[in-house]
């Protein structure tokens, strides 16, 4: 019995209710929640150094039974890999808390009360370990976002919200249905319990939900416009952290639980992947705006990760673990970054309006190429690390595959750099002005942690792919519980 | 001498207690004066429906066992008693969003009057044991309905729901009655029992009997395709009465539902398996395909019960042990869910003094913050999401069915919330997303006063729809012990 996980995730909900709650105003409801989630990092901290890597198996758990006769229960804890994903979680939620406070959304009791509500379900989803705790959580996810982007949403929102609730509700239902058949199957609702079922239904109806959250083609059909009418730290939420609930779920449910299904489906699987690592960085490389490339690159990203994920081998884990890490990171960074620009310059970011920002504003160049720079996967970088593995995972599936990735990071070459020379080079755009400043002191409190935390990994990415399987077992096998 | 039998007063405490309070309120309306009329009324029916559930729930703890009383006529058992308890607490906070409502002063006491009358009728209904009993407390609650449903003179349509009410009613009730003449003729027994003991399967008149038996129960729950007066009748009433219809009106009637088929026609069993099951479907697909296209909120609330009664109706029709239990849990959140959300309707309507329809709910949610979170957690409640109880009753729901091998009702069922979600989070999106500034709404005679009686009453709402996603086990262990009263 340990109480730490279970503070991760009430924490942040509580702290959701002191905010709609206590009587300050906007100012200082912000900075609640901003020490709130900076709280909440420094829980995930004292988590980490209580984690013991070298015995594996989940840790800081806690089990209080829900109700019995169909065997539910509060069952919380992390694997090794679920601290890495946790630990993203409350980073990139911290940055994006901050962000809003910084910007000064307005309504802001009922803002930022939506964040740390979606801290808590997002790090649920991460750390639970009943399947119809972890559906209620990743259901939980959709409530603050939806109403993240009716409310503080672009002037298209009401229809983004619709296809985004369309596109996930339907998914997570086929899901609901799946964790219905198969807890009754099993006879239990805990994960670390359950066995492996040959079904093909309810694998497919797992994937479904989660290539639709991940988002993995030909299911992204949500992306474009959710991505581009939220507000751009929800859009760093959705892609950095929520996206990779779909990824968890592949990992923690989809493929411990179906090997049978796995085995069948893999090609079809990879083949998915693939389409997406290439049709997402093509779209990114023709995506008229910021906003754009990085949402489009989340999808090739997602792609990419995939293609670890089902190499089965535990090289594919290890990449995909630390990619996850690494592509939280680096895209929450980028649509921060996208915000910045898009608010400095009174654009949604097109690159026609852009152009020349790198003179006279020495920091926000820095930062984009340092963060563009990453996203790339240049040698030495942590996403460079995590590419490698992957490609070498799936390589062991056949070289066809890994050629395939190796393309793809040809590709993120071309859009990225394309995307830093237009808002940063070329001629200066005729919507950046003198007025438009250098990233002021605060934006860069919140976007240099962030760099510094993908410069620590570059220098020691072992640190995630190293420790993030939960048994010594060989193979993929030591992801499965 | 007459023979006597012998009378259980105990038992029949709940519906004793709403009576007395509705006779009581019946001599209020004539001896208290016009300007405390409305509190010492209001009062009196809170109390009436106060202590019905606490007679409930005292005999819901003494009845470990069913026990048949006044020579059979009704049973004293936790089935009904818990169901009672449901039922109260549905009519107290019916009661609580009643208050503010604008009626003449002279007919509020006859409101609560009939509101009692309505109560002890249902809670009557519920422990009914034969077709005598049963029809009666049919009848008795729907008639207290019918003139609810039209008192309020004022109200525009209200004359014409209180009518389409009464007439479809009535076609329900005699359905009802026919059946239980087929039935009582076939088997030449009233109680649920013997019935069980004299029918055999596949008599094709006493089938024809159990469909009639099974058409009038269904109107009452307004189950489609039963349901044609629902929206109509929903949308007139005042809309505390509404809440109170569709909360209370569906418990009773699937409560009771389940307890004839289950102890009357249990030889039948594959074949009203199969009815509840197509009923269900066609509830389902006819509520939400219906609530899709409405602007009004409470004709989508409306095909929301009806959709509603299709996901309980899942549950009767899968008829096992985790159906029992889910049936009876389900209820709980849905009434709460179904009294506050006509509770935040109604405060909307006295805002506004006019109809609520999407278009004016704009802006709701950030000028009213507590109503509109709570109807938020309503909405998401009914689309079965989690934080509300609604959640873990489709999943009991899904379960049961599972159980019964029937995984084409958790499809139909996955699919009509996939529907739902539409309109539901359509409501969600009407309070928040769009300003009031930006349509430009002129409430009726300023900033009208809080009103702290409905914000109370959907306080508890919220609070038992929130608290049932937590407290599971306690209230599964107690529909199960309830469950236990029935033979399946």
């Amino acid at each position: 019995m340990h109480w730490l996980t279970t503070i991760l995730i009430v924490l942040p909900v509580a702290g959701a209710v002191l905010v709609a709650a206590a009587p300050l105003t906007t100012y200082w409801l912000g900075s609640l929640a901003a020490l709130l989630s900076l709280i909440e990092v420094g829980v995930w901290i004292t988590c980490a150094s209580k984690f013991d890597f070298g015995r594996g198996g989940l840790q800081l758990d806690q089990r209080a039974s829900w109700f019995t006769d169909l065997h539910v229960s509060w069952h919380v804890g992390q694997y090794a890999f679920s601290l890495w994903l946790v630990g993203m979680t409350v980073v990139v939620m911290a940055a994006c808390t901050i962000y809003g406070w910084w910007v000064g959304r307005d309504r802001g009791r009922a803002y930022f009360a939506l964040m740390l509500l979606l801290t808590g379900a997002i790090v649920g989803v991460f750390t639970a370990q009943d399947l119809l705790l972890f559906y209620a959580f990743f259901e939980a996810m959709l409530i603050p976002l939806y109403v993240l982007i009716g409310v503080w949403g672009g002037s298209e929102r009401l229809r983004a919200t619709l296809t985004f609730v369309v596109y996930t509700v339907v998914g997570s239902l086929l899901m609901l249905a799946a964790i219905v058949v198969f807890g009754l199957q099993q006879g239990t609702f805990d994960m670390t319990q359950m066995g492996t079922s040959t079904s093909t239904w309810l694998f497919l109806g797992f994937v479904v939900a989660f290539a639709i959250k991940s988002p993995l083609f030909p299911l992204h059909g949500w992306l474009p416009i959710t991505y581009r009418e939220s507000p751009a730290e929800v859009s760093a939420v959705l892609s950095g952290v929520v996206g990779k609930a779909g990824l968890y779920g592949l990992l923690r449910i989809a493929i411990p639980f179906f090997p049978q299904p796995v085995h069948d489906w893999r090609v079809v699987l990879l083949v998915l992947a693939s389409i997406s690592l290439v049709y997402g960085s093509l779209l990114a490389f023709r995506a008229p705006d910021f906003r754009g490339v990085v949402m489009y690159s989340s999808l090739a990203q997602a792609g990419l990760i995939v293609l670890g994920l089902f190499a089965g081998n535990r090289l594919g884990f290890d990449g995909a673990v630390l990619q996850i890490v690494n592509h939280a990171l680096v895209s929450t960074a980028l649509f921060l970054l996208a915000g910045m620009v898009e608010r400095r310059t009174g654009t949604r970011g097109e690159f026609a309006l852009l152009g020349g920002m790198a003179r006279g504003r020495p920091a926000l160049a820095t930062v984009i190429m340092t963060v563009g720079v990453i996203s790339l996967a240049v040698p030495l970088s942590t996403t460079f690390a995590g590419e490698f593995l992957i490609l070498a995972g799936v390589f062991q599936q056949g070289w066809a595959w890994a050629v395939i990735g190796a393309a793809a990071i040809v590709l993120a070459a071309m859009y990225m750099v394309r995307a830093i020379s237009a808002v940063l080079h070329q001629r200066v755009g005729p919507a950046v002005s003198e007025s438009a400043l250098d990233l002021r002191l605060g934006e860069l409190a919140i976007v240099v942690p962030l760099v510094l935390c993908l410069l620590g990994l570059s220098a020691w990415p072992n640190l995630v792919s190293g420790h993030a399987a939960s048994t010594s077992k060989p193979g993929w096998t030591a992801y499965a519980p | 001498m007459i023979h006597k039998p012998h009378v259980d007063w105990f038992a029949l405490a709940p519906s004793l207690s709403l009576l007395a309070a509705s006779g009581l309120l019946l001599l209020v309306a004539v001896l208290v004066p016009r300007r405390p009329r409305r509190p010492v009324s209001a009062t009196l029916a809170f109390a009436g429906f106060v202590a019905a559930g606490i007679w409930a729930a005292f005999l819901d703890a003494r009845s470990p066992d069913a026990a048949a009383l006044v020579h059979d006529a009704m049973w004293r058992d936790r089935w009904g008693a818990l169901a009672q308890v449901i039922l109260a607490g549905s009519g107290a906070v019916a009661v609580l969003l009643s208050y503010g409502e604008r009626m003449r002063d002279e007919h509020v006491a006859e409101y609560y009057s009939l509101l009692a009358a309505a109560g002890a009728g249902m809670v009557f209904f519920v422990q009914a044991a034969n077709l005598m009993t049963l029809f009666l407390g049919l009848e008795w609650f729907s008639i207290a309905l019918y003139v609810l449903t039209a008192i309020d003179i004022d109200l525009v349509g209200s004359l014409e729901a209180g009518l389409k009410y009464l007439v479809v009613g009535a076609v329900g009730s005699a359905t009802l009655l026919f059946g239980s003449g087929l039935v009582y003729g076939i088997t030449g027994q009233l109680s649920f029992d013997r019935i069980a003991q004299a029918g055999h399967p596949h008599d094709a008149m006493l089938v024809v009997g159990l469909a009639m038996v099974i058409a009038g129960l269904a109107f009452k729950a307004s189950a489609a395709p039963f349901h044609m007066w629902t929206p109509d009748a929903y949308q007139g009433s005042p809309t505390p009465v509404t809440a109170f219809m569709a909360s209370a009106t569906k418990i009773a009637a699937l409560v009771v539902t389940y307890r004839v088929l289950t102890t009357a026609f249990p030889h039948d069993e594959h074949l009203w398996r199969w009815a509840m099951a197509v009923i269900a479907c066609v509830s389902l697909a006819w509520g939400n395909i219906g609530a899709l296209v409405q602007r009004n909120v409470k004709r989508i609330l409306a095909y929301s019960s009806v959709s509603h009664a299709g996901f309980m109706l899942i549950a009767v029709a899968a008829a096992n042990q985790i159906g029992e239990r889910a049936l009876l849990y389900y209820l709980i959140p849905y009434a709460a869910m179904s009294l506050g959300a006509f509770g935040v309707v109604a405060a909307r309507e006295r805002e506004l003094r006019a109809p609520v329809t999407l278009r004016n709910l704009a802006g709701f949610g950030w000028e009213r913050p507590f109503l509109g979170v709570a109807m938020w957690v309503f909405m998401l409640g009914m689309l079965g999401f989690p934080l509300t109880g609604g959640f873990i009753g489709k999943f009991y729901v899904f379960a049961a069915a599972y159980r019964h091998g029937w995984w084409w009702l958790i499809v139909a069922g996955v699919i009509a919330t996939m529907i739902s979600a539409y309109y539901y989070l359509g409501i969600v999106r009407a309070m928040y997303f769009r300003d009031a500034a930006e349509l430009q709404l002129a409430p009726a005679g300023g900033s009208p006063p809080r009103e702290i009686v409905l914000t109370v009453g959907v306080a508890i709402a919220l609070v038992v729809t929130v608290g049932s996603f937590f407290a599971v086990q306690p209230l599964i262990d107690v529909a199960q012990s309830a469950a236990k009263a029935l033979p399946l």
